[in-house]
């Protein structure tokens, strides 16, 4: 006769109540997990998708993810040359917050080179950007349809295709446009200040008592051609042929000034050990107490369970119940309580993730590690209510 | 052969300056099919002499033989499984019936069997006879809380005699039960006495109930004095 199930069973409105709570702090452990696991996937979607192997950026900087970099766009031309690149493209990346049905809308905007590499991997509806200019594929997390437009810079944007889950590091979804159109969004100046920038070097070219009007004028032409100039980019990135030398390649690019080439390992590195890392550990910290929590409620309602008991183990301590019956006793309801806790929240949370808004990554190894640990607390948490148990003399079971 | 014999059971407990006899030299033996009262005040050592001879508090000094088999002389003899002596040769009934609240009448009479190796059909073929012996066939799967208290105690001695012992010890089996239904008690204890030629060790303070016993063994301040 299996007692833990009939003591369940008995008190089954006791048991139901206390599972169901157990099981929302174990589904908040699992979310904690994946939100864990979402954090490093987020991060990394974007190297994922642009496969590439080296990151040409800007000297001495940790670019483009975790730090700013800005180099000329045309290097993209000096790479391809190097031995053992087989193809290099110019990359734009830059955060866009607007206004969108009245709430703030924000989003990773990616520019990419339309004859390079770079741009959506997938497209789930619609059809990949065609025209240099005025389109754009959204993420599918945008939730933006087809053919809706997009104010962004001096320009409407028409969205074409939706894209899969792409995001930046800090998780806002990616959406992709032409290089053209990036570079004119982040970098282009609307006509005041143009004006206004004309009017300054006009100012400035005028206190030159030494130039003709001549050279004046072709002076302010390339000041202005330089200060108007949008051919700038975040990185380049390269693909090398097999059997290039990741090294070698690297070290030619190091050679010149002003850019710093970084392997996709070493971007990875940057992405993970420096800009989520924190986060990762204040999570994984979070996990650990929760953890720790849920031992701390097993073990009392498990303890307190058998403190309702003693008249019932001192009684089958009495007609001759081994110890095995006892410990059996509490040691299945324990585990009985953690499995259900656990389905609970796994069931919870598998209905729940996608709705968060960040990114739950729910990975098999992590959700076994996690039944193994809730299985080990419900084990050693029954130890004090066995040990409690096994303290009961049978003598208890007398008197009123 | 008595199916209980006790001779000069002493306890006592602490020691020094603080020890307290709550038992002291108390002889007795019990034939089976015998319904014997221990009866005296509360304090008086009573349940101390029930709760020695139920193998559930080591003597100080003194014999103890039930059925046969000597459990303690001078202490609990080495060797000895008292859980296994207590499932397969003593029954007991409480004050407050104790049965185990989430388990029904008839699974509380087959936890005493299955604990006892007995398997499930053969134990529930058992709890049914004794239940529907003891007129409880209509509460078979009733849980303790929608029994009566009469009802109850009649569960509590169908698990009692569940692996027909030779002796079964009571400890205010009527205390809890007005008066019709303690009597009702008592004569359902004296008919299995005889019928299951067991000995039946009640200890009692309640003087309603001394008519049924076939001996009476009067303690005060932890001596049998009659």
């Amino acid at each position: 006769m299996n007692l833990a199930i009939r003591d369940i069973r008995y008190h089954r409105g006791r048991f139901i109540l206390t599972t169901i709570g157990l099981g929302l702090l174990i589904g908040v452990v699992i979310s904690m997990g994946g939100i864990y696991r979402g954090l490093s996937a987020d991060a990394l979607a974007i190297l994922e998708s642009v496969k590439a192997d080296i990151w040409v950026v800007q000297q001495d900087t940790n670019g483009p993810f975790a730090e700013s970099s800005r180099i000329p766009e045309d290097i993209t031309y000096r790479i391809k040359a190097v031995p053992g690149v087989t193809e290099a493209s110019p990359l734009s990346f830059q955060t866009i917050q607007v206004e969108r049905k009245g709430k703030p809308f924000r989003f990773f905007l990616i520019g990419y080179d339309l004859n390079g590499f770079g741009g959506p991997t997938e497209i789930l509806g619609g059809r990949n950007i065609r025209q240099k200019h005025y389109e754009m594929v959204a993420a599918k997390a945008m939730k933006i349809a087809i053919g809706e437009k997009i104010r962004l810079g001096l320009h409407d944007y028409t969205v074409v295709g939706i894209t899969g889950k792409v995001v930046s590091s800090g998780g806002d979804p990616a959406a992709y446009v032409s290089l053209a159109d990036a570079q004119d969004i982040q970098f282009k100046k609307d006509n005041d200040a143009i004006r206004n920038d004309r009017a300054r070097i006009d100012a400035n070219l005028a206190g030159i008592q030494s130039l003709s009007p001549v050279q004046a004028k072709y002076l302010k032409q390339n000041i202005a051609g330089i200060t108007e100039s949008t051919h700038t980019v975040n990185a380049v990135v390269a693909r090398l042929s097999p059997g290039a030398n990741l090294l070698e390649v690297q070290e030619r690019i190091s050679r010149w000034n002003h850019f710093r080439p970084i392997s996709a390992e070493e971007q990875i590195r940057i992405l993970t050990k420096g800009m989520i890392e924190k986060a990762r550990m204040q999570i994984g910290l979070f996990r650990v107490i929760l953890l720790v929590i849920s031992a701390v409620i097993i073990s009392l309602i498990i303890y307190t369970s058998t403190i309702d008991k003693i008249k019932v183990i001192a009684t089958l301590k009495l007609i001759g119940a081994q110890n095995r019956v006892i410990i059996g006793m509490i040691l299945q309801q324990s585990l009985l309580m953690g499995v259900i806790a656990y389905v609970i929240g796994y069931g919870l949370i598998l209905l729940t993730y996608e709705k968060f808004p960040r990114r739950i990554v729910l990975e098999t190894f992590d959700l076994q590690a996690l039944f193994g640990i809730v299985i080990v607390i419900c084990t050693v948490s029954s130890f004090v209510g066995i040990r409690k148990a096994l303290k009961i003399e049978p003598g208890e079971a007398l008197g009123g | 052969m008595y199916a209980i014999e006790v001779e000069n059971l002493t306890k006592i407990y602490g020691k020094g300056d603080t020890a307290v006899t709550a038992i002291a030299d108390a002889s007795l033996q019990v034939k089976p099919g015998e319904l014997v009262a221990i009866l005296g005040p509360s304090g008086s050592g009573k349940t101390t002499l029930l709760t020695a001879i139920g193998l559930i508090n080591e003597p100080t000094r003194g014999k103890v033989v039930i059925d046969g088999v000597t459990v303690a002389d001078e202490g609990w003899l080495a060797g000895l499984d008292l859980k296994r002596l207590r499932r397969e040769k003593l029954g007991f009934i409480f004050q407050a019936h104790n049965l185990i609240p989430f388990l029904t009448a008839m699974e509380n009479v087959m936890i005493a069997l299955e604990i006892n190796h007995q398997t499930r059909s053969e134990a529930k073929d058992r709890a049914t006879e004794l239940l529907s012996a003891l007129n409880l066939g209509h509460r078979l799967n009733n849980y303790p809380m929608s029994l009566s208290g009469g009802e109850a105690q009649r569960v509590a001695i169908a698990r009692a005699l569940a692996n027909k012992p030779k002796v079964i010890l009571a400890d205010e089996p009527t205390a809890a039960l007005d008066t019709e239904n303690g009597k009702n008690v008592m004569v359902l204890l004296k008919k299995l006495a005889v019928g299951n030629h067991s000995a039946v060790l009640v200890v009692t303070h309640d003087h309603r109930m001394v008519e049924g016993f076939d001996r009476i063994f009067n303690v005060r301040d932890g001596r049998i004095v009659s």
